[in-house]
């Protein structure tokens, strides 16, 4: 009988252990870190982070397109008017009816306003204007919109979230909601927050974004990656951002 | 011009152990590795760096392709009097690139 109790009481930790993880249980990739990985993210003229952001400033006062115009003519000070609105991204448009994240939405007012040709995905003036613009919100907590038109979206995420996929057949809430902290193979297993994105990698030795982190993962299960700007690659990010609701910001984060 | 990030501490008091951190956007391209069309990248480093301080050198690298992108270089040395610590990184083309940083010894 006793033996019988443990094995449900070890039946019901395992189905505990499965669910989403408690805002309190919540950690950043930084906290699974190595030291020295940490050291170079904390300290700004360590980090190679801020080489894309030094160079994002520059973009940021640079005029450009048919119009003639910088994100400085229009915004002013990006110290004050971008404060904290990565922290927001995804964010739903009403115009294109669909939410989209913060490089989208730099291309879109590239595009739009400034009559300029869209910048490609993960290259350096991308990659530098996002970081620019994420790295004024450091420090601030992820609040992510509750607008009621992102609720399908976010829907779309948590579902991708959780299904299984590629040859691998694993899921991103497998490895992440019930694995983290173990090892695989010899890294170990973060929550995957996106609080430090676009981040430097020490893999990538460069600046990336986090639709280019998703991309890894799954081909890392086998899965068909989703294309850069995919809606379902924003659905994922806008869940992920509401997942890790309330957390700081760290762009640009250094991780291995 | 390549992005640079330094940190010299802008004061010291003489004799004191200063650290010197710099880091350098640069692909470090090692010359191995393909291009999508399968030609070979060309390989592209820098390959030396010198540091001096009044005119007196204090540290000196060589690179090889072996080093990550954007090298990070940081070294210690004694705070002797006020000047000028000059940072001068050259590629395997010959062209450099040099930044200058004031010191005020007290």
């Amino acid at each position: 009988m006793k033996l019988l109790l443990a094995g449900v009481v070890s039946l019901i930790a395992t189905a505990t252990c499965a669910a989403e993880i408690t805002p309190e249980a919540r950690r950043s990739g930084y906290d699974f870190a190595a030291a020295a990985t940490r050291a170079m993210q904390d300290d700004d003229t360590a980090n190679p982070g801020m080489l894309w952001v030094l160079q994002g400033e520059t973009l940021w006062g640079t005029k450009a397109g048919a119009a003639e115009q910088s994100c400085a003519d229009c915004h002013g000070d990006a110290r004050s008017s971008m404060k904290g609105v990565a922290a927001r991204y995804p964010a739903f448009d009403l115009a294109l009816a669909r939410p989209l994240d913060l490089e989208q939405r730099i291309n879109q007012c590239r595009t739009a306003h400034q009559r300029a040709e869209a910048l490609v995905w993960e290259s350096a003036d991308l990659s530098a204007l996002t970081a620019f613009v994420a790295h004024q919100s450091r420090g601030l907590p992820i609040a992510a919109r509750s607008d009621p038109e992102l609720g399908p979206a976010i829907d779309l995420g948590r579902s991708l979230f959780q299904r299984r996929e590629g040859q691998l057949n694993l899921s991103c809430s497998q490895c992440h909601d019930d694995n983290w902290g173990k090892r695989l193979a010899g890294n170990v297993i973060p929550q995957g927050h996106p609080t430090g994105f676009p981040l430097y990698r020490l893999e990538w030795q460069s600046l990336g974004s986090l639709q280019r982190r998703l991309r890894n993962c799954m081909n890392g299960v086998r899965a068909e990656p989703f294309e850069y700007g995919a809606p379902k690659a924003v659905a994922l990010e806008l869940f992920l951002m509401e997942r890790a609701r309330g957390m700081p910001i760290e762009t640009p984060a250094v991780r291995p | 011009m390549a992005r640079v990030l330094l940190n010299v501490p802008p004061r010291a008091k003489r004799g004191e152990i200063v650290e010197i951190k710099t880091l350098i956007a640069h692909p470090m391209e090692t010359g191995y590795r393909l291009d999508n069309a399968g030609g070979s990248i060309p390989r592209d480093i820098i390959s030396l760096f010198v540091c001096t301080y009044n005119g007196e050198e204090i540290f000196r690298a060589e690179l090889f392709p072996a080093i990550a992108a954007n090298p990070f270089l940081a070294f210690f040395t004694t705070a002797t009097e006020s000047g000028e610590i000059v940072f001068t990184w050259t590629n395997d083309h010959g062209q450099t690139q040099t930044e200058t940083r004031p010191i005020t010894v007290e």
